[in-house]
């Protein structure tokens, strides 16, 4: 890290960042990692712990990784890349059932699921092998931030039109949609029981992935 | 009875990909023909009913907490449940690597079929998730773990063939420009996902 003459945030450094929230963003354009983003975003609080937990891989996987560049062979480095991110993910999970035990029975398996997530992989292959350290730290903090952007919005949107409420670590569900507005209250509203179930988070990333490529015209496919 | 119950569950109602979203990165990608995903699944079928089976021996006789007391009374409170992750892991890849080479040898028609999808498969979420459930919901047999993960393959298999065929045909409808490819892709698997919610609640 010493030997680099350009400051730590140079604008370049800075685009590592950026880039993977909007135009390069693991899960909507590069495809990474969907596997378990969809099944935590039916309340705001998993998906929240959930991206965090991922970017804390990414950021300690692509370190490690990155530092380890020069020696490992390339013949078993899947092996040594999985070894380092098993060993990651067990940390995460023992402290998450210590500290947040409520959101880690939530999680169930899906944190075990954090290691075989394709954006881990996929950013220790494409970026932490060919790049030095803290390049490759502010990759995975970019990439960690862009899952966990989506993970969000659409965690958002399930919960809010789903249950009326919003659940924020710290702080408990927060009843949004006022409670004089549903119909056993008199009011005109009901929750709609659908975006609680698993398919709607499919639709509703179909959704976002719709807004965005008709946004920036680059990412429509042919 | 439990046995067919258990299987025709894993396949409809938890589906892994409508229900759980595992190996969507997989489901995604290789869906383009039907021919390519039929080779996928297969795969998929074939390492997930070798590896939740060995992840059930080993969950059972040496990670579960008291597992080791075949060993000895001093063992008998021994619990190793955290390394779980990384011992199911390592025994996926070995085992990939294991089918690789067995397929390669004995049945070189299948090996050259599968292809490159064989190794790609340790990294499918599929495979490990399969594993994580069969400990999370604690099935009691090995006949049942066995069971769970056919019947899981089978459901990953019939989902990703499904999507090839209708990726295949949509090429032919003019979809809104921006959700052509992935967008449209995410939301027929919603779709999908909706009408295999109708086997919700079936009980054999």
């Amino acid at each position: 890290m010493s030997s680099e003459k350009e400051p730590l945030f140079s604008a370049k450094n800075l685009k590592l960042i950026t880039t993977p929230l909007g135009a390069q963003n693991p899960i909507t354009i590069q495809v990474l990692g969907i596997c378990s983003a969809l099944a935590v975003t039916a309340k705001l609080e998993p998906a929240i712990v959930m991206g965090i937990s991922v970017t804390f891989v990414t950021v300690f996987s692509n370190l490690v990784i990155s530092l380890l560049r020069n020696t490992i062979p390339s013949r078993i480095r899947i092996i040594v890349q999985l070894v380092v991110v098993a060993a990651l993910v067990i940390i995460v999970d023992q402290v998450l059932k210590a500290f947040a035990y409520e959101v880690s029975k939530q999680l169930s398996v899906f944190v075990g699921l954090i290691i075989t997530n394709c954006i881990i992989m996929g950013r220790l292959e494409a970026f932490a092998l060919g790049n030095k350290p803290w390049p490759s730290v502010l990759d995975g903090v970019g990439n960690g931030a862009g899952y966990g952007l989506i993970l969000i919005i659409v965690a958002f949107f399930r919960e809010l039109f789903g249950s009326g409420t919003l659940t924020l670590p710290g702080l408990g569900t927060l009843q949004i949609v006022p409670e004089s507005w549903y119909i056993a209250n008199g009011g005109f509203y009901s929750n709609n029981g659908f975006m609680i179930l698993p398919p709607m988070a499919l639709i509703v990333v179909g959704i976002y992935i719709w807004v965005q490529r008709s946004r920036n015209k680059d990412l429509i496919e042919s | 009875m439990e046995l067919v119950n258990i299987f025709v569950k894993s396949i409809f109602i938890d589906n892994m990909v409508f229900a759980y979203f595992l190996g969507m990165c997989s489901y995604l990608a290789v869906s383009k023909t039907v021919k390519t995903s039929f080779g996928l699944g297969i795969a998929v079928v074939f390492v997930l009913s070798i590896t939740v089976p060995v992840d059930f021996l080993l969950n059972k006789y040496v990670l579960s907490e008291g597992s080791l007391a075949w060993l000895g009374d001093s063992f008998a409170s021994v619990d190793l449940s955290f390394l779980s992750f990384i011992m199911f892991i390592a025994v996926i890849a070995s085992m990939v690597q294991l089918v690789e080479m067995i397929v390669e040898k004995f049945a070189p028609a299948l090996y050259s079929q599968l292809g490159i999808f064989l190794p790609l498969i340790a990294v499918n979420c599929a495979i490990l998730g399969g594993s994580l459930f069969m400990q999370e919901r604690g099935y009691e047999t090995l006949g049942e773990a066995t069971v769970f993960g056919v019947g899981s393959g089978i459901g990953w298999l019939l989902a990703i063939v499904g999507i090839a065929a209708i990726r295949e045909k949509i090429k032919y409808s003019n979809v809104p420009a921006p959700l052509r490819g992935l967008g449209i892709t995410f939301i027929v698997t919603g779709l999908m996902g909706i009408a295999f919610m109708s086997f919700m609640g079936i009980q054999l």
